[in-house]
């Protein structure tokens, strides 16, 4: 079996956002970028198939600018076989992301696509399902264990109300919540050997993928901050406070 | 202007969370407001939601296949009906965000995410970066869908309306995934995202046997219970206790954070609170950063004291 791993470039999860004073965005000049955590969850899993011997080929792409080559490169070194850069410097919004991934399915055929459940940037949590529409696959979703068959993929799903057991028909896409693994520190020797491993770099043209934005972002503005208030020195002044300040209990 | 809902519901009744999101949708456009409820034996839930104030009609799909809300067979029956809209919301739950993006791409438009303020018919407000950006988007597509953020809209009257009851036709449907079974964890506490008062524990309480000293708390406050990320890793509670960036989004009345550090992903999930409660013995914590009131100390001294204080000052009272 084949599986093909989207990644994205984003700023690193330790890293406080801070809004432009213009409020054009946000300020990701000079700060760490990394890959997104869940696509490295993606990987992960994808790795961990592949050591059981499920799958035998792992393409990793990532869409965006040539520094997305470090997100790809790093995911070579967690054990994929080979990448794909889908290089642009237009910005691609959840939809497009979805068209361009899905002219990589078919030219790659891929029998299992795995994504991060949402970007730590946008916050969207969209592509992968949009993905599997485009396609017409089933989908399986914010997943905490996935077995997988030569028919089909049995994915237990994070939902509000706890866990949620599905069967997905291959071929599928699968999104990869938080508690699916913990993903690997890549090896020096593997490190080095990724840097070796084939990427090819594509345009969106390349793929005949029509990219368009819906959606225009007229502004972005700092959360409205939250003041912190006081210390109290023990319990009673606490149940005070809350009581007769605050008004809550 | 017409604007479409997908309902979540428990097949008794639709969700606080889809009541946030009829409100929502009320901002953009009031005159003519359809609700969809799908499943395979939810005609209660559907005339129950006629009563819901605002909703002018509730469409009702059932069918076996429906019963349970897989994004394959629900996406089928939405796309079947989505051109007669302006607009399509659902929740921002796992319901909604399974589902919804699956239905845009089908019609080939963009969707939004998590949406906390109306601006007009076509701007909206959402947050980016955990929370750490707020951003006016605006939507040029000829069909707008849109998860809503549930905390951010006052849940709509469930008396009082009187909705129009239509049955939709249900297409051939997709089988390419299917239903195996469903652990779902049941509480007779509040639950999380609706709760007036939530208690949450972190890392601090070292492990799942001392989150039962939150339920004591808990009990006298009428509370619901959440936890940190770090908490939900460590196993001491199950994933749906989450609060956060990628869990749950809650806005209580009074919120407290025991033994929780405040990382800026827990801190998405919990800011907009209306009271923030800090309990840490780090006084560096960032959490103290945000909350309303602050007590550095040994949680496992001053939990049991709380508690007693409290069920002390209900005895008196």
């Amino acid at each position: 079996m084949k599986a093909l791993v989207c990644v994205k470039r984003v700023l690193d999860y330790n890293i406080k956002a801070r809004v432009k004073s213009d409020e054009s965005g946000i300020d990701l000049s000079n700060v760490k970028m990394s890959i997104n955590p869940f696509d490295e969850i993606a990987v992960e899993e994808a790795v961990r198939l592949k050591e059981a011997g499920t799958i035998n080929e792992i393409v990793i792409a990532a869409i965006g600018e040539p520094s997305s080559q470090e997100v790809i490169r790093a995911s070579l070194a967690l054990g994929g076989d080979r990448g794909v850069l889908v290089q642009t410097s237009d910005e691609i919004q959840p939809l497009a992301a979805a068209k361009i991934f899905k002219a990589l399915v078919d030219k790659e055929s891929p029998d299992l696509v795995f994504l991060g459940k949402q970007a730590i940037d946008d916050d969207c949590n969209q592509t992968g399902q949009m993905l599997a529409s485009l396609l017409n696959w089933s989908q399986g979703t914010f997943a905490s264990k996935i077995e997988v068959t030569s028919k089909a993929a049995t994915v237990t799903r994070e939902i509000d109300g706890g866990l949620e057991t599905i069967s997905c028909t291959l071929p599928t896409v699968l999104t990869t919540d938080l508690r699916l693994n913990t993903p690997r520190y890549p090896k020096l020797p593997n490190i080095m050997k990724a840097k070796q491993k084939p990427l090819e770099t594509l345009t969106v043209d390349d793929l005949g993928v029509e990219v368009k934005a819906s959606q225009r972002t007229l502004k972005v503005c700092e959360p409205p901050v939250r003041k912190g208030g006081q210390k109290v020195k023990d319990v009673q002044e606490l149940i005070n406070c809350l009581r007769n300040d605050a008004k809550v209990i | 202007m017409s604007i479409l809902i997908l309902a979540e519901h428990n097949n008794v009744a639709i969700t606080p969370a889809t009541l946030s999101t009829i409100t929502a949708a009320l901002q953009i456009e009031s005159q003519d407001l359809h609700l969809c409820v799908l499943g395979s034996a939810c005609e209660a839930v559907a005339k129950n939601a006629c009563d819901v104030q605002g909703v002018a009609k509730v469409l009702i799909g059932t069918e076996a296949a429906l019963e349970h809300p897989l994004a394959e067979t629900y996406t089928e029956v939405l796309k079947s009906i989505a051109k007669n809209y302006t607009h399509i919301l659902a929740p921002a739950t796992t319901f909604g965000k399974n589902i919804l993006p699956r239905l845009a791409a089908q019609l080939d438009v963009g969707q939004l995410s998590d949406i906390i303020s109306v601006e007009s018919p076509t701007t909206f407000k959402r947050p980016i970066y955990a929370g750490n950006g707020i951003a006016t988007v605006e939507s040029t597509d000829p069909i707008k869908l849109m998860t809503v953020r549930a905390t951010a809209f006052d849940k709509a009257a469930d008396n009082g309306g009187n909705a129009a009851l239509e049955t939709l036709t249900i297409p051939t449907l997709p089988t390419l995934s299917s239903f195996v079974s469903v652990q779902e964890n049941k509480s007779d506490r509040p639950e999380l995202t609706a709760a007036r008062v939530v208690i949450s524990g972190g890392r601090g309480l070292q492990n799942g046997e001392n989150f039962k000293m939150l339920e004591a708390l808990a009990d006298h406050l009428g509370g619901a219970i959440g936890a940190s990320r770090a908490a939900v890793d460590a196993g001491y509670v199950p994933n749906d206790y989450q609060v956060g960036q990628t869990g749950k989004v809650v806005a209580p009345d009074l919120y407290i954070a025991i033994g929780i550090s405040g990382a800026i992903q827990h801190l998405a999930g919990m800011k907009d609170s209306k009271i923030i409660v800090a309990i840490n013995n780090d006084e560096d914590a960032p959490i103290f950063q945000i909350a309303d009131y602050g007590l550095v100390g040994d949680l496992f001294e001053v939990l049991p004291e709380l508690t007693k204080s409290l069920a002390n000052a209900k005895q008196s009272a």
